[in-house]
C-alpha cells in the first residue's frame, strides 16, 4: 500500500534563512520607527500625536496587501489542490485580520484626541472595519468546518470573493462619504513625513511577510504531524 | 444543444424550488410576515416623527428585506438537505453552475416578491411620498435585489451545510453586501427625495457594475462549494 | 455474466478513506465485471456505505484509485456520474412534491423525455399513487419511487444501499427483476446488504468488509448456506 498516495509527505521547513530574515525585519522596523520619530517635526495641529501615523499608515497599507496574498494562495489552491496553498491562504488571512485590527485601534486612538470621538465613519476607517468583518467571516468558515478538504475548498472560495470585494468596498464607502460630505480626513501628506512613511512601509512589509511565513510554518508542522499519525493509524492495525 | 439542456435543468430546479416552497406551510408567508414585523420594529426605533421616518425609509426597507432574506436563502438549501436530496442533485449530469442558476432564479422570484411587499408596506408605514420617477425606483429595487440574492444564494450553499448556520450566513453575507446595499440604499434615498442632486444615476450605474462582478464571481466559484 | 471486453465495470485498488482522523476504509480492492451482481456485507460502521459513496463519486478516496468503466472517479467524476445509478438509504426525494413531479424533475435533470415518466411509474406500480405528495407515501412506496428514478437514469453501474429494506414481497420481486434486467444488458451492480435472503437469486458473489478491509469473497450459494447454517 503506497503511503505516498495517502498524503504527499510535507517537507517540514528549514527555518534558518527565514530566521535571519525575521531578525532583519525587526531591526529594520525599530530603526525605521526611531528614524521617523527623530527626523519628523511635530505637526501644526496634532503635535506629537502625528507620530502614530508611522504605525497606523503602514499598518493600513498592509491591511490592503494581505488580502492580495490571500487571493493569490486561494486561487492557487483551487488550481493545484496542494495543501500548502491552503495553509498559506489561512496564514495570510490571519495576518490580515491582525493588521486590520491594528489599523482600526490606532485609527481610533488618533481620532479621540483629534476630533473628540472614538469613531467618525471616516471613509478609510469604515472600509477597514468592513474588511475586518469580511476576514472574520473567512476565519469563521475555517473554524466551523472540520473536514480538511471541504474546509480548504470552501475557505478558498470565500477568501477569493472577500479579497475581490476589498477594492469595491473602499470605492463604495468613499463615494458614500463624498456625497454626504461631512468630515474629510487629512489627505495630503507633508513632504517632511514622506521619508519616514516610506521607510516604515517597507519595514511593515518585511514584518508582514515574516509573520505569514512563521504562521505558515507552524501550520505546516501541525499538518505534517497529522499526516504521520494518519499513516500510522492506517498501516498499524491488522 | 447543451445550452438548451442546461436551460431545461435550470428551469426545472427553479420550478422545483418554487413549487416546494409554495406547498410548504411555513415558507413565503412566514418570511414576508417577518420582514413586515422587522419594518414595524424599525418604525418604533426611528419614529414617530414623520420626517425622521421618511429619511430612514430607504434604509429600513432594505434592512428588513436583508434580515428576512437570510431566512429565504438558507431555506433554499434546507429543501435539499432534509431528505438527502442534495446527493441525488449533485449526481445528475450537467454543469454545477446550472444548479446555481436554478436556485438563483427561484430566489429572485421569492425575494423579489417579498421585497415588493415590503416596499409597499414601507411606503405606508414610513409615510413616503411616491416620487414621479417611480419606474427608476423600481429599477433600482430590482438591481439591488439581484445583488442581494446573488451573494445570499452563494453563501447559503456554505452556511446551510455547516454548524451554526443561522450565525454564519449573516456573518459572511452582510459585510460582503456593503457595496450593493450602499448603492441600493443611496439610489433609493435619492429617488425618494426627488433626485435633487442627480446622484441616483451614478449609484445605479455602480449597482449594475457590482451586480455583474458578483454574478460572474459567484458563478465561477459555485463549483467549489456545492461539492463535498 | 462477464463480458469479453477488457474494461472492468469497477476496478478499485487499495481504496482508503478517513473521516477526521479515523480511517473507515483501510485499503479495499474490488473488481467487478459488467453483468456481475456483487453483494457487499459487513457490520454497521464497517465501511460498506462509504465504499459505495466513493464508487458513486460522492466522496473522494484519500488513497488508492477507482475506475468505473475505465473512468477515474477522482479525475473525471462527471463522466462517472453519467454511468452510475445510486440508490441511497434515504430516498432523496422532495417531500412536498408529488411522486410524478419528483420524476418529472428527474427527467429534466437527466435530459429524458417526459413520456418516460409514466412508463417508469407504471413499471414500479405507482401510477395510481402518482399524484400523491411524497410526504404521504409509505417508506416502501418511496423506495419504489426511487427505483422509478433509477429507471430514468439508465445506469451502467448500479450502487444500491440496502435496497430491500421497507419493501414487501412484490417490491422485492420488482427490485430483483430490474436488477436482472439491467445486468443482463451489461450493467454491473454492487448491493450493500444486511441479509442475503432477498437478493439470494440475483447475486453472483458476495464480499464482506470487516473494519475497513475486505475479509473474504465467496460465491453466493456458499455464503447463503453459511448464513443459514449459522442461524440454526
Amino acid at each position: 500500500m503506497s503511503n505516498a498516495a495517502i498524503a504527499p509527505a510535507i517537507a517540514v521547513p528549514r527555518t534558518g534563512g527565514w530566521q535571519k530574515f525575521g531578525w532583519f525585519a525587526f531591526v529594520f522596523l525599530i530603526g525605521s520607527q526611531a528614524l521617523a520619530i527623530a527626523i519628523s517635526p511635530p505637526d501644526r495641529d496634532m503635535g506629537d500625536l502625528q507620530k502614530i501615523m508611522y504605525v497606523h499608515v503602514p499598518s493600513a497599507w498592509m491591511t490592503m496587501l494581505a488580502p492580495l496574498a490571500l487571493l493569490f494562495f486561494s486561487l492557487r489552491y483551487l488550481w493545484r489542490r496542494h495543501e500548502e496553498d491552503d495553509l498559506l491562504a489561512a496564514a495570510a488571512g490571519e495576518v490580515a485580520v491582525a493588521f486590520s485590527g491594528l489599523t482600526l485601534v490606532l485609527g481610533m486612538l488618533w481620532a479621540r484626541p483629534t476630533w473628540g470621538v472614538w469613531w467618525t465613519w471616516d471613509a478609510r476607517l469604515t472600509s477597514t472595519l468592513v474588511l475586518f468583518l469580511i476576514l472574520a467571516g473567512f476565519l469563521s468558515v475555517r473554524a466551523l468546518i472540520d473536514d480538511r478538504e471541504q474546509r480548504a475548498q470552501w475557505s478558498a472560495a470565500v477568501g477569493i470573493l472577500g479579497a475581490i470585494n476589498v477594492p469595491i468596498v473602499y470605492m463604495s464607502v468613499r463615494w458614500w462619504r463624498t456625497i454626504h460630505q461631512i468630515q474629510s480626513s487629512p489627505a495630503t501628506v507633508d513632504p517632511a513625513y514622506v521619508i519616514g512613511l516610506r521607510l516604515n512601509a517597507f519595514a511593515f512589509l518585511f514584518v508582514m511577510i515574516y509573520f505569514i511565513r512563521r504562521r505558515y510554518e507552524a501550520a505546516l508542522i501541525e499538518r505534517a504531524a497529522e499526516h504521520v499519525a494518519e499513516r500510522a493509524a492506517l498501516g498499524g492495525s491488522a | 444543444m447543451t445550452v438548451r439542456r442546461e436551460w431545461r435543468r435550470a428551469r426545472a430546479i427553479a420550478w422545483k424550488d418554487l413549487t416546494a416552497e409554495r406547498r410548504s406551510k411555513a415558507g413565503f408567508n412566514g418570511v414576508v410576515t417577518l420582514a413586515v414585523t422587522i419594518l414595524v420594529m424599525f418604525g418604533f426605533a426611528l419614529g414617530p416623527d414623520a420626517q425622521a421616518l421618511r429619511d430612514a425609509a430607504a434604509g429600513a426597507v432594505w434592512l428588513a428585506a436583508l434580515f428576512a432574506g437570510v431566512l429565504a436563502f438558507n431555506r433554499s438549501y434546507q429543501l435539499e438537505l432534509d431528505g438527502g436530496a442534495l446527493e441525488q442533485l449533485v449526481l445528475y449530469p450537467g454543469s454545477r453552475r446550472t444548479i446555481f442558476a436554478g436556485k438563483l432564479l427561484a430566489n429572485f422570484a421569492f425575494v423579489g416578491l417579498m421585497l415588493a411587499i415590503v416596499v409597499l408596506v414601507g411606503i405606508v408605514l414610513f409615510q413616503v411620498q411616491v416620487p414621479a420617477q417611480w419606474p427608476a425606483l423600481v429599477g433600482n429595487l430590482f438591481l439591488g435585489m439581484v445583488g442581494l440574492v446573488t451573494l445570499g444564494t452563494f453563501y447559503a450553499a456554505i452556511a446551510s451545510r455547516s454548524r451554526a448556520r443561522e450565525v454564519l450566513l449573516p456573518l459572511l453575507l452582510f459585510p460582503m453586501l456593503v457595496p450593493v446595499l450602499l448603492a441600493a440604499m443611496e439610489a433609493t434615498k435619492a429617488l425618494l427625495g426627488g433626485n435633487v442632486m442627480g446622484d441616483a444615476g451614478a449609484w445605479t450605474r455602480l449597482l449594475i457594475v457590482f451586480d455583474v462582478i458578483f454574478l460572474v464571481a459567484t458563478f465561477l466559484a459555485f463549483e467549489s462549494v456545492i461539492e463535498v | 455474466m462477464g463480458s469479453g471486453g477488457a474494461v472492468h465495470a469497477i476496478d478499485a485498488i487499495d481504496v482508503a478513506r478517513r473521516f477526521g482522523s479515523t480511517w473507515v476504509l483501510r485499503g479495499v480492492s474490488l473488481r467487478v465485471e459488467p453483468g456481475e451482481v456483487v453483494g457487499l456485507l459487513g457490520a454497521n460502521g464497517s465501511g460498506k456505505s462509504t465504499l459505495l459513496r466513493i464508487l458513486s463519486t460522492l466522496l473522494r478516496p484519500h488513497a488508492g484509485t477507482v475506475r468505473v468503466f475505465g473512468r477515474d472517479v477522482a479525475e473525471a467524476p462527471q463522466d462517472v456520474r453519467s454511468l452510475v445509478g445510486f440508490l441511497a438509504h434515504s430516498p432523496g426525494l422532495y417531500d412536498d412534491l408529488t411522486a410524478r413531479e419528483n420524476l418529472v424533475f428527474a427527467a429534466a435533470m437527466l435530459d429524458r423525455d417526459t413520456s418516460e415518466v409514466d412508463e417508469a411509474l407504471e413499471r414500479v406500480g405507482l401510477l395510481a399513487a402518482s399524484e400523491r405528495q411524497v410526504r404521504g407515501l409509505s417508506a416502501g412506496m418511496q423506495r419504489r419511487l426511487a427505483l422509478a428514478r433509477m429507471i430514468l437514469v439508465r445506469p451502467r453501474l448500479l450502487l444500491l444501499d440496502e435496497p430491500f429494506s421497507n419493501l414487501d414481497t412484490d417490491g422485492i420481486a420488482l427490485m430483483n427483476a430490474l436488477i436482472t434486467e439491467w445486468t443482463t444488458a451489461g450493467a454491473a451492480a454492487v448491493v450493500v446488504l444486511h441479509e442475503l435472503a432477498p437478493a439470494a437469486n440475483v447475486l453472483d458473489r458476495t464480499t464482506t468488509i470487516v473494519d475497513g478491509r475486505i475479509a473474504d469473497t465467496t460465491h453466493a450459494e456458499a455464503a447463503a448456506l453459511a448464513l443459514v447454517a449459522g442461524g440454526r
